[in-house]
């Protein structure tokens, strides 16, 4: 190390045990892995479960695990890669009566607060729009910081009727259960 | 002459089965045309709890039959019409134990896990695949009506036993002895 790198290097130390600049491995992360990120859901059908996901999402996810409290999330989800059963009921899926792809043709979730919980558990309180109907929603999260990734991981239940999900007949839970089970595995890269 | 009545469990089995395929058929036939909607759902759950109970009581009979002596036929029939018999009761038997199977097979190859009554799921028995699913819904349906044409078969054979013969055949089925002794040798 040469002489003048040494002394940059006892400056940025001091700089940062002096709180100036942050350290250096709170990474901040934002990429999101669509590889490796997964949002699933089941639903119930006369008492067997569909498992079905939405292949398709993207957005702006900013973590820092030094400040977990200050993470910003704006997840956007498109309702056409909409995947469960066969090609009927994905059809279905997608016309007037569920998602109305035509006129919603993605979902929103918007982060308004995230409480840290220690422990690697943050719960993340938000907005979640689905078919142009906008609920709040508080979703429990855990993380792991894993070198260059962070994987969130969130189970929780929306109620399908709150957006008009199954308008019609549909509207029978008997026929399909009105909880439904959602999973959202979420990978970010470092920037 | 008196027929030897099959035992009650065995009687009690046959009608029972008789009436579950008869509505499970009926129900697979109307429901195959519905939109998808809640009502297809609930019927084809209908359709699949019922096939799953008559798989179940199929077993039984299997077993049943296996270990069990048919009661004596006190008719005098032609050969042909013994073999005929033999071969409609066993075709009868393997329709009934496989349809439910397909059936079973068809809906996990479509991607829906089959339960029953909404109790418990059943496991799936081949993973997602819609060429397969295709196949084993045409030959479901195929079966199915082949098990149809081969029921009505076995009614049309004790009706003209019942009434054509009157050799009292069909009290060995029944609850009740038969008062149709009349024709019998």
């Amino acid at each position: 190390m040469s002489r003048s790198s040494k002394a940059l290097a006892v400056l940025s130390a001091s700089l940062i045990l002096g709180g100036i600049i942050p350290a250096v491995n709170a990474a901040e992360f934002s990429a999101i892995d669509a590889a490796k990120s997964k949002i699933t859901f089941t639903t119930k059908l006369m008492g067997s479960n569909l498992n079905g996901g939405f292949s398709k999402f993207s957005g702006k996810v900013d973590f820092n695990p030094d400040q977990p409290e200050k993470a910003k999330a704006n997840l956007v989800i498109e309702i056409a890669s909409f995947n469960a059963g066969g090609d009927d009921l994905q059809e279905e899926a997608r016309g007037k009566d569920w998602f109305n792809t035509k006129s919603f043709p993605t979902a929103n979730f918007v982060s308004d607060s995230v409480k840290n919980l220690g422990n690697n558990r943050l719960e993340i309180a938000g907005k979640l729009s689905i078919k142009g109907k906008a609920m709040p929603l508080t979703m429990a999260v855990t993380y792991q910081v894993q070198g260059k990734q962070v994987i969130f991981d969130s189970s929780f239940q929306l109620l399908r009727l709150d957006y008009g999900l199954g308008a019609g007949n549909w509207a029978d839970t008997s026929a399909v259960a009105n909880e439904v089970p959602v999973k959202v595995h979420l990978v970010l890269n470092s920037n | 002459m008196e027929q030897t009545r099959y035992t009650t469990p065995a009687i009690l089995i046959h009608w029972v089965m008789a009436a579950l395929i008869i509505v499970a058929w009926t129900i697979g036939t109307l429901a195959v045309d519905m939109p998808l909607g809640p009502d297809r759902i609930v019927s084809f759950s209908w359709h699949k709890w019922i096939g799953i109970t008559v798989l179940f009581l199929v077993l039984l009979r299997i077993v049943w039959r296996l270990t069990h002596r048919v009661p004596e036929l006190n008719i005098a029939m032609p050969k042909w019409q013994e073999r005929t018999m033999a071969f409609t009761h066993w075709a009868l038997y393997i329709l009934m134990f496989s349809i439910p199977v397909v059936g079973w097979l068809m809906s996990s190859a479509h991607g829906y896990t089959v339960n029953y009554f909404g109790l418990f799921e059943l496991p799936d028995l081949v993973s997602k695949d819609k060429v397969l699913g295709e196949q084993l819904e045409d030959l479901h349906a195929l079966l199915a009506d082949g098990l149809m044409i081969l029921v009505g078969l076995h009614v049309l054979a004790a009706l003209k036993h019942q009434f054509i013969d009157k050799d009292g055949l069909l009290s060995r089925m029944s609850f009740h002895k038969s008062s149709n002794k009349k024709g019998a040798i």
